[in-house]
């Protein structure tokens, strides 16, 4: 083919200490498209940020048409002609359609006169050529998610960009939707413009793409021509990797059914028919991509959002949970994925943090028992090793692992019978990931059943007794731990079976 | 803990400093009979800060306080004139402070409208209900027995001071040894983590305004018992003074902080400053903006403890650090 539009070579990236850019190289050619795959937490988002200048890398360099550009910003990469299209369309919803491609296009001066009519007869034509029939005069919030799209590929179409970025742009999208996004790419195309595309969902990726690109781990894995790769070799490069982290299951007799879901559906949260049992003493990993409705089965089985469709039963009774303290009275704990936002309160003790859910248990008569309040902290504390100066330290102030740790002690001082850990290991460092595992595991053979949603395979094999895989708000198929591998949940999690 | 109370010492010593000024400057500022009028002034505001503090934790603001503390000062007066005992009367004001409170209170955490939203609303329609049931007329030919609730003018005084220290240190204690002041804080740090650990947000936020509206209603009989005469226009600017005392106290408008300690040296410092300047020889016409300016020094300290500035600051040390 051509010259190289965009490269990024030995790009390096961390955040808080934790990596997410290894030395990656990458470079897109005019007139392709180059898909990007990889698992949650690759580190496919990071190199876009950085491409687009959202995110200044580390170390690396990132050259546009032939030179460096040491100080990337949204502004230079516009005027360098880079558009990114994201899952989630960004269009301001209370502006029309035309009003939200001139803001995106027009250029001038903000004391420039507007001039409607022409507005809107650019609007109708960037529409057409998107292949979307949407009135420039509707406004952005009335557009379902595929028209939002639809507008945001006009905005590129506009933009006449010459690199533009793609990350899950058929998220949203119905089939026909898709081809006409594709036709859209192949005009993109001829023009000789170059295309990073970004997807989960392999077959497009075989359909639109000229070169795929491997990333794991944050770092290059490989960049192969589509052609030369059949589908097995790229799932096999995507998670090849050795299972490296030692982990301390030790098999545990499963008990009685501790609670069973039957076709269990929350239209609100968009899942549906999901269907579960988790025994006493047994871990059941969850896994699936991000946004196929596992967190949101967590907040259903806490009564955060309660179900409204199926059955859930509670050591064979049937139960309706309506409020996470409804959840906490049967004994089901719910550690949150991302602890600042949700597990913790940051500006609260280590003492008061641990008793929030179990202030029941340390007060009588409403009254908090401040010594029992410690005591109990300072059991934790020394349990779970818990690397606090004292318990009336701000939790803010300690460490990722340490604070997940408390989050840990807020459900076990509960006395659970069923733990929800959602992402329990995400952002902590590898020591502390080690001395959580071992503590699931020191929890199942206490009898507890407990369900564990995790993004990382590796943990989610080594952990669990049984993996459910969900994909698109429902379990696509519940692998023993002997059948589960890294290739079967992820083809599981990314297509129909 | 001493980190924490560095807003209590600073307002400590600015009042501190007032005090020396004072003692130097003028002497007569410190008689029995200027405290003593200074104490009865401040009360109201002491009370309804006290309430205004727990609805400034769970991150609301209510200011509709002034409202209320005119229709229940009216209402305790009318209830007394038709023959109700004083007792009985106070207790029915406190009672409908509480169902003012609960209704915005309700509106707030269950509707979701925002507060300054609905306390706005209820601000207006309060005051202009009252205006259009009394047809602006005051309250007059109150009974003796309304009169220093049925008590001397010496023994009065006493008595309203118990409440108020007794309240006061209830409250103080409270919110630090009770469950429901612990889901106070964690409600106005953190709703959601507070959600997930079981605490009702709704009904917490619910139970706070409805405790400020009751003591609202109390400041309103404590106010009104001490005149012949109840005004149908008392508390107009009342909310901004309760406000401005939380925040100079400590509180931060975000939610989650503010201690009623901190509220109480709130109130001191901002009801002293005024009286202070007449004593001065300054022109009270001073009072509101030398208020004005404490509350912009308290708001200030806020932004710069606050991580948002800090991290603002650090970035613009880099910028200049690079050039």
């Amino acid at each position: 083919m051509s010259h190289t539009l965009l490269s990024t070579s030995s790009v390096s990236k961390s955040f808080e200490g934790v990596c997410a850019l290894r030395g990656v190289s990458f470079d897109l050619k005019a007139g392709e498209v180059h898909a990007l795959v990889g698992e949650n937490g690759a580190g496919k988002s990071t190199l876009i940020k950085i491409m687009t200048g959202a995110e200044q890398p580390d170390a690396g360099t990132l050259t546009v048409a032939g030179r460096d550009v040491p100080h990337m910003t949204p502004a230079l990469a516009r005027s360098l002609g880079i558009a990114a299209i994201y899952q989630q369309p960004s269009l301001f919803p209370h502006l029309t359609v035309a009003e939200n491609l001139a803001l995106a296009l027009e250029t001038g001066t903000v004391w420039r006169r507007v001039h409607w009519t022409a507005r809107r007869n650019r609007a109708l034509a960037l529409l057409e050529e998107a292949g979307a029939a949407i009135g420039p005069e509707r406004l952005a919030s009335t557009l379902s998610m595929p028209e939002q799209q639809m507008v945001e590929i006009a905005k590129t179409v506009g933009a006449a960009a010459k690199i533009v970025i793609m990350d899950e742009p058929t998220s949203s999208l119905m089939d026909d939707e898709v081809d006409r996004l594709f036709n859209v790419i192949g005009m993109l195309r001829t023009q000789g413009a170059g295309i990073v595309y970004i997807s989960h969902r392999l077959e497009e990726v075989f359909a639109v793409s000229d070169r795929i690109t491997v990333l794991r781990d944050g770092e290059t894995v490989a960049t192969r021509d589509t052609r030369a790769i059949d589908r097995s070799e790229l799932i096999q490069t995507m998670v090849g990797r050795a299972l490296t982290a030692v982990f301390p299951k030790r098999p545990v007799a499963p008990g009685a059914v501790a609670i069973e879901l039957r076709r269990l559906s929350n239209r609100a949260l968009g899942i549906h028919d999901v269907s579960l049992s988790v025994r006493r003493g047994e871990v059941l990993g969850i896994a699936g991509l991000v946004g196929s409705g596992r967190t949101e089965l967590a907040e259903t089985l806490f009564g955060l959002v309660p179900a409204d469709g199926g059955e859930m039963l509670l050591h064979g009774e049937p139960v309706r949970i309506e409020s996470p303290s409804h959840a906490i009275r049967l004994g089901i704990g719910y550690v949150p994925e991302d602890r600042r936002q949700h597990g913790v309160v940051l500006d609260m003790a280590v003492a008061s943090n641990a008793s929030l859910a179990s202030l029941d248990a340390v007060s009588s008569r409403g009254l908090i028992d401040r010594a029992a309040e410690r005591l109990l902290a300072e059991s934790y504390v020394e349990r779970l090793r818990i690397k606090t100066p004292s318990v009336s330290t701000q939790v803010g102030a300690l460490s990722g692992g340490n604070q997940q740790k408390v989050a840990l002690a807020r459900w076990l001082s509960i006395g659970p019978e069923i733990l929800i850990l959602d992402e329990p290991t995400q952002g902590v460092d590898v020591g502390a990931k080690a001395e959580i595992h071992a503590l699931i595991q020191d929890l199942a053979e206490r009898g507890i059943a407990i369900i564990m949603i995790s993004s990382e395979l590796p943990e989610v094999l080594g952990m669990s007794d049984r993996v459910a895989v969900m994909r698109a708000g429902t379990v696509s198929g519940v692998l023993s731990r002997t059948e589960a591998t890294q290739d079967r949940i992820i083809a599981l999690a990314l297509e129909r079976p | 803990m001493v980190k924490t109370h560095r807003r209590e010492m600073s307002v400590a010593s600015a009042i501190t400093a007032l005090a020396l000024v004072l003692a130097v400057a003028a002497p007569g500022y410190f008689s029995g009979e200027n405290l003593g009028d200074l104490f009865m002034a401040s009360l109201p505001v002491l009370l309804v800060a006290i309430g205004m503090t727990l609805v400034v934790v769970t991150g609301e603001i209510d200011i509709s306080v002034g409202s209320t503390f005119a229709i229940c000062g009216v209402a305790a007066g009318i209830l007394s004139k038709s023959g109700v005992p004083v007792w009985l009367a106070s207790a029915a004001a406190c009672l409908l402070g509480a169902v003012f409170g609960s209704l915005n209170g309700a509106l707030v955490a269950y509707l979701g409208i925002p507060s300054i939203v609905v306390t706005l609303a209820t601000m207006t329609a309060l005051r202009d209900g009252l205006r259009w049931a009394t047809e602006g007329a005051w309250v007059q030919d109150l009974p003796p027995a309304f009169q220093w609730l049925g008590l001397t003018q010496t023994e009065f005084p006493f008595v309203a001071a118990i409440v108020t220290v007794m309240l006061t240190s209830a409250f103080a204690w409270g919110l630090g040894h009770v469950a429901a002041g612990r889901a106070i804080y964690a409600t106005g740090s953190n709703p959601r983590a507070a959600r997930l650990a079981g605490l009702n947000t709704s009904a917490v936020k619910w139970m706070v305004f409805t405790v400020l509206g009751a003591l609202t209603g109390l400041a309103a009989v404590l106010n009104a018992v001490r005149f012949n005469q109840i005004p149908s226009n008392a508390g107009i600017g009342l909310e901004m003074k309760v406000i401005a005392s939380v925040v100079v106290g400590g509180a931060s408008v975000a939610g989650g902080t503010g201690r009623v300690m901190g509220t109480v040296l709130g109130v001191v410092l901002l009801a002293a400053v005024g009286p202070a300047l007449t004593f001065l020889g300054v022109s009270a016409y001073w009072e509101r903006a030398i208020q004005g300016g404490i509350i912009l020094v308290a708001i200030a300290a806020e932004g710069i403890r606050h991580p948002a500035y800090r991290r603002l600051a650090s970035a613009a040390a880099s910028a200049r650090a690079q050039a």
